[in-house]
């Protein structure tokens, strides 16, 4: 990002520290920027609670992120193909996927919990749900909207089924893919920190982090643990991006 | 040599709104080993019906087909077919899109990149091996997609209006690079076109379309010596009765 570009971003930041020091904002109610530093600096070196510090909660979080996106991704890419190429598999599956696709991820907690107990295993199923339905729409898009002719082009080639879904299929609907995973991995993002609120078994969790803060009264870290998450998410989608335009030059 | 390819009362009907639409009446054809025989007609008559059904992308409603006395159903090995879109792999670099033919086939790599090295070479395409389609010109997307179908080796080469698309310069460039590789090679060509001069300069035999639902109104043997002049007497008359016969029957 160029200097420009940050310039309005400063502004704010300014005009909100000096709003802070004036008094017309209480500090209970929004800390300062200055002071969200030095919660951010208490996270990184005390941790919240004392002794889990940002570090780990960050790598908990990452980590069920992880799992939770390599499932969705694992399963709903090899699924939107077929179900992008086979009108009979999409007929039979399509209306599955309709009912519970407007379940919001978070109603899932419950049963979650339920089904895997407390722990890594319920937040990376409710990622897994929060992903796999824009890859996999995505995916089944990306498949559909391949120009056929590419693959009459592959057919009088005399390529094998196995062939146009892997060499054809796949590749050409990879910019779409692309999209359903960026999409994907920013509500599984979203879904997880949502998700840690509801309880972490390790204690580690940057949503359990800034429900923590939030129970011993410390907004200057909930507001720290707010900057963190976004700039976690804001790396992951620049990766992501960056990846896209290294993978996707032939477009 | 005799017969190579045979199309013996070959018709087509698609399937429309109100009842059928016919579009190939009864299509006989024989094509010699080694030919290049030029299909001309009006816009809309069925040349890429035809071609399409000799490549295997769609069925004739009733007709036999054969090559080399043996019946052609579906997509076969024995017959190429370039297209007027060029339908390059756009993911697929270059010397990629050349071999990809022989990678279906499961010849190994180092084997297909030495082959298309060889057509890249003769098809003057040095220097552009790791472009993607995107960067080349239209002269040479179309002299790629020659190569890819060449190089599978097909006894008999389907082309649909493989230079409708470049500009005249270009156009007669790659008629004299078709002409070239062809004397080289001697693969039997079927090639549509609207363009009656380039037929003529291009054919050994020119068969004549009729409006749809079309049959062969005509069949013009051109015996002019090779190198041609687009200008010659004879070429001048064969010209004109061709022209002549697409005139009476568009009105
Ligand atoms: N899949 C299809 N379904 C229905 N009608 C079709 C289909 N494909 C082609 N047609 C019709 O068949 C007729 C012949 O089409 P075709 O493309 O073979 O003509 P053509 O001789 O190649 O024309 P042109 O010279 O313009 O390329 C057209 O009227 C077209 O609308
Ligand atoms: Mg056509």
């Amino acid at each position: 990002m160029t200097a420009k570009r940050m310039l309005p971003l400063l502004a704010v930041l300014l005009a909100w520290q000096a709003m802070s020091s004036a008094g017309f904002i209480p500090a209970y109610k929004l800390p300062s920027p200055l002071e969200v530093l030095r919660g951010l600096r208490d996270l990184i070196t005390l941790g919240m609670p004392p002794g889990h510090q940002l570090a780990g909660h960050a790598y908990h979080s990452l980590l069920r992120v992880f799992w939770g996106y390599l499932i969705a991704a694992g399963v709903a890419i090899p699924l939107g193909i077929v179900m992008g190429w086979s009108r009979m598999l999409n007929a039979a599956l399509d209306p599955i996927i309709e009912m519970v696709r407007p379940i919001p991820p978070l109603a899932w907690i419950p049963i979650a919990i339920l089904w895997f107990g407390i722990g890594n295993q319920s937040a990376a199923f409710i990622i897994f749900l929060g992903a796999f339905f824009p890859i996999l729409l995505n995916t089944v898009n990306g498949v559909r909207t391949i120009d056929p002719i590419l693959i009459e082009a592959a057919r009088t080639l005399n390529a094998s089924r196995r062939f146009i879904l892997l060499k054809v299929l796949l590749p050409g609907a990879f910019p779409s893919i692309f999209t359903g995973l960026r999409i994907g991995l920013g509500i599984g993002w979203m879904t997880l920190v949502a998700a840690e609120f509801t309880g972490v078994r390790q204690g580690y969790g940057l949503g359990y982090m800034i429900m923590t803060a939030r129970d011993i009264q410390r907004p200057d870290q909930i507001v720290a643990g707010m900057v963190v998450i976004g700039a976690i998410g804001f790396t992951i989608d620049a990766g992501l991006h960056l990846l896209e335009r290294v993978l996707l030059r032939w477009r | 040599m005799g017969t190579h390819l045979e199309l013996r009362g070959l018709t087509k009907y698609y399937a429309h709104a109100d009842g059928e639409l016919p579009v190939l009446a009864d299509i006989d054809l024989d094509i010699a080993r080694g030919q290049l025989v030029s299909l001309v007609g009006p816009s809309g008559c069925g040349k890429t019906t035809l071609l399409r059904i000799i490549a295997g992308l769609e069925s004739a409603s009733t007709g036999d087909l054969r090559l080399d006395g043996q019946p052609l159903t579906g997509c076969d090995p024995r017959v190429g077919l370039v297209f007027q879109e060029f339908a390059l792999f756009p993911w697929r670099r270059l010397i990629a899109n050349i071999d990809v033919g022989l990678e279906i086939q499961g010849v190994p790599k180092a084997r297909r990149r030495a082959a298309a090295r060889e057509y890249i070479r003769s098809f003057g395409l040095e220097g552009f091996e790791n472009k993607y389609p995107k960067e080349l010109s239209g002269g040479m997307k179309q002299r790629v997609a020659i190569a890819r179908t060449l190089i599978a080796n097909p006894r008999i080469v389907l082309m649909d209006e493989p230079f409708g698309s470049l500009d005249s310069q270009s156009r007669n460039n790659m008629q004299n690079f078709l002409l070239r590789i062809w004397a080289e090679r001697r693969d039997t060509i079927l090639f549509v076109t609207h363009n009656v001069d380039e037929a003529v300069y291009l054919s050994d035999r020119i068969a004549v379309f009729g409006p749809r639902p079309s049959r062969i109104l005509q069949i013009f043997d051109v015996s002019l010596d090779r190198p041609r002049d687009r200008t010659s007497p004879e070429a001048n008359r064969i010209r004109r009765e061709i022209l002549s016969l697409l005139h009476q029957t568009e009105s």
